[in-house]
């Protein structure tokens, strides 16, 4: 379901890179690798050093600590930072368009880099094809929509055909339908022109979406790097599982289609979900805790939800007004229970119990193009 | 009643048949002012976006000075700058006293500020990330510069038109370095300053109606420019 990267080279190493501002370290990551081809995604809340660590790997940001090795060479002694920073590409939060036409912002970064006007049509064109904006081509930048302005900045990004791609929450400050799109459309090419990337978001969906790896950042630091599953299902630390454990997140693939419904198959299990998705494609499920049904009946007969699997408690965690329980029905599962239902059932760890949600309650996520 | 519309109308009569006096100290004042406006562009666009680009001790202290800048009294200017080129002020030797190079001095002096100061905020006004964004496409600092200069034009144009403005209308420096000196260092204001008190309306209300003109073009062409960059 990955791109397969096990061939692929490391294009980006990053070794002790601290920031320090105003006495206090607002960065430190020991060590960070990224792989050509690679998509990384860094998650974390607002605040957690992601727009950070991007601008210090493009040497926007200065002072700092520690070294970034650039396809093995050590920028700084073998390239000019200026050199290095021509083979990157950064798309931030705010479009940050020219005044000027959608197609001379597309240009710009190539006329930057000292390109022909006559060399850059075909490579312009292409973007504005790509990202759906060709109609938009001669149209000023200032009146555009916003959605149409962060593809503008998006074109304006790959059609430096950059090594890195360096995002910046690029669709935060978009409206959900316009980021869905964008996001479906930016995966495609990401895919297409198997640009290596590094995407930052506090939005764990976008990072599941388009992303092989997974590194989660908080206070300035990586708290756990991983494949986005690993991360998801094992949170290294009560930090890491706060942000992003709090659904159970399952891989696995479309093996049956049935109308509006499809089935997928878990470790063996099948699960039903609703929505489009080929046989054969990889998909993620995400199922919130507050959506599984607990029950001590066996009967399967006893609920209309489809999804129902018998499981046994492994963990019993209090969270105030709730508690999750985390079970295990051949696939990890995490439920919200009440403490009044908690007494009711007298769960306990080593129980074993019935977990039912509906197909309806499923958040699929496709992988398609992996 | 009969000595304004009396003088209206010679006023317009030395208009359009281009009294040679008054087109001679039109030209003159364009000249000498457009040439100020130049020097200050030089001076104000550069030193204003060094100051908004970058980070010292006192920044803000030389904001402020900037800011109150804008607003020299064109007296004060004509002050200082009489002294210091005075016979045997510190730069005497020029002899350069009432002459137009003079004007053009204090001129300078009046305009330079102006243009630095919407040169600053032109440039303060542009998001702080665009650096970013611009560094990141791969710009050389110079071409930041240059690209953030041409992101902030519209404002850099009323940088021009505000300078030019203030010293094509200024009178105090002009007659005090320049010492009105007919055919020579006579420019509109101290003209029509000096045609007034003598009385000769006529010429008087001529070059005043020039002025007025000057002041509706630079307005025009700047209300055009405006207009036409704002989206549609």
């Amino acid at each position: 379901m990955k791109t397969d990267l096990r061939d692929s080279k490391p294009i980006l190493e990053v070794k002790d890179l601290e920031v320090n501002r105003g006495g206090t370290m607002i960065l430190n990551v020991p060590s960070l690798l990224i792989k050509e081809r690679e998509i990384l995604s860094l998650i974390g809340p607002n605040g957690a050093g992601k727009t950070t660590l991007l601008q210090t790997l493009s040497y926007l940001l200065k002072p700092f600590q520690g070294e970034i090795y650039f396809k093995g060479e050590k920028v700084k002694s073998n390239h000019s930072v200026f050199e290095y920073r021509r083979r990157l590409a950064m798309v931030f939060q705010e479009p940050l368009l020219f005044d000027t036409t959608v197609y001379d912002n597309v240009a710009s970064g190539l006329k930057i880099r000292g390109m022909k006007r006559s060399e850059m049509s075909g490579r312009i064109t292409e973007q504005l094809d790509r990202f759906g904006i060709g109609h938009l081509s001669d149209r000023s930048a200032k009146t555009l929509s916003g959605g149409e302005a962060q593809r503008t900045s998006l074109a304006r990004a790959f059609a430096l055909r950059p090594e890195i791609l360096l995002l910046d929450e690029p669709f935060s400050s978009l409206d959900p339908p316009t980021r869905d799109s964008l996001i479906e459309d930016l995966e495609h090419i990401l895919r297409q022109t198997r640009t290596t990337a590094i995407f930052a978001t506090h939005d764990r969906l976008e990072a599941l979406r388009l992303s092989n790896r997974i590194a989660v950042m908080n206070e300035g630091r990586i708290l756990q790097t991983g494949f986005s599953g690993e991360v998801m299902n094992h949170p290294v630390n009560e930090l890491v599982a706060s942000f992003v454990g709090v659904e159970t997140i399952l891989t696995g693939k479309v093996i049956k289609k049935n109308g509006g419904t499809f089935i997928v198959s878990i470790s063996g299990q099948e699960i039903e979900a609703v929505g489009e998705a080929q046989i054969g494609e990889a998909v993620l499920l995400c199922i919130r805790p507050e959506n599984v049904i607990l029950s001590t009946r066996p009967s399967r007969e006893a609920t209309s939800a489809r999804n129902v699997f018998p499981g046994r408690i492994e963990k019993v965690i209090s969270l105030g007004l709730y508690q999750k329980v985390q079970l295990n029905c051949g696939f990890p599962l995490i439920a919200y229970v009440t403490h009044h239902s908690i007494e009711n059932l007298s769960l306990q760890v080593g129980k074993e119990v019935t977990a039912s949600f509906k197909a309806t309650a499923i958040h699929v996520v496709r992988r398609k193009g992996k | 009643m009969d000595l304004i519309f009396e003088g209206i109308k010679k006023a317009f009569w030395l208009l359009i048949t281009f009294d040679p006096e008054v087109m001679g100290i039109t030209l003159l004042s364009l000249g000498i002012s457009g040439s100020a406006t130049l020097i200050s562009l030089l001076i104000g666009i550069s030193t204003g976006v060094i100051v908004a680009l970058s980070e010292f001790p006192g920044r803000r202290i030389a904001i402020s000075l900037i800011n109150t800048g804008m607003g020299l009294p064109p007296v004060v200017v004509g002050l200082f700058v009489t002294i210091l080129l005075w016979r045997n002020g510190p730069l005497g030797f020029f002899g350069i006293l009432y002459t137009p190079t003079a004007i053009i001095i204090a001129q300078t002096v009046i305009a330079t500020p102006i243009v630095m100061g919407i040169t600053l905020a032109a440039i303060q006004q542009l998001p702080k990330k665009l650096r970013l964004q611009i560094l990141a496409l791969g710009a050389t600092r110079l071409q930041m510069v240059w690209i953030l200069i041409k992101e902030a034009k519209l404002l850099l144009l009323a940088a021009v038109m505000a300078g030019f403005g203030g010293v094509i209308s200024e009178v105090g420096a002009s007659i005090m370095v320049g010492g009105n000196i007919k055919g020579y260092s006579r420019v509109l204001t101290t003209a029509t300053v000096m045609e007034t008190s003598r009385g000769n309306f006529d010429i008087a209300i001529a070059l005043g109606i020039i002025l007025l003109l000057l002041a509706y073009f630079i307005n025009l062409i700047l209300t055009q420019i405006q207009q036409r960059e704002r989206p549609k």
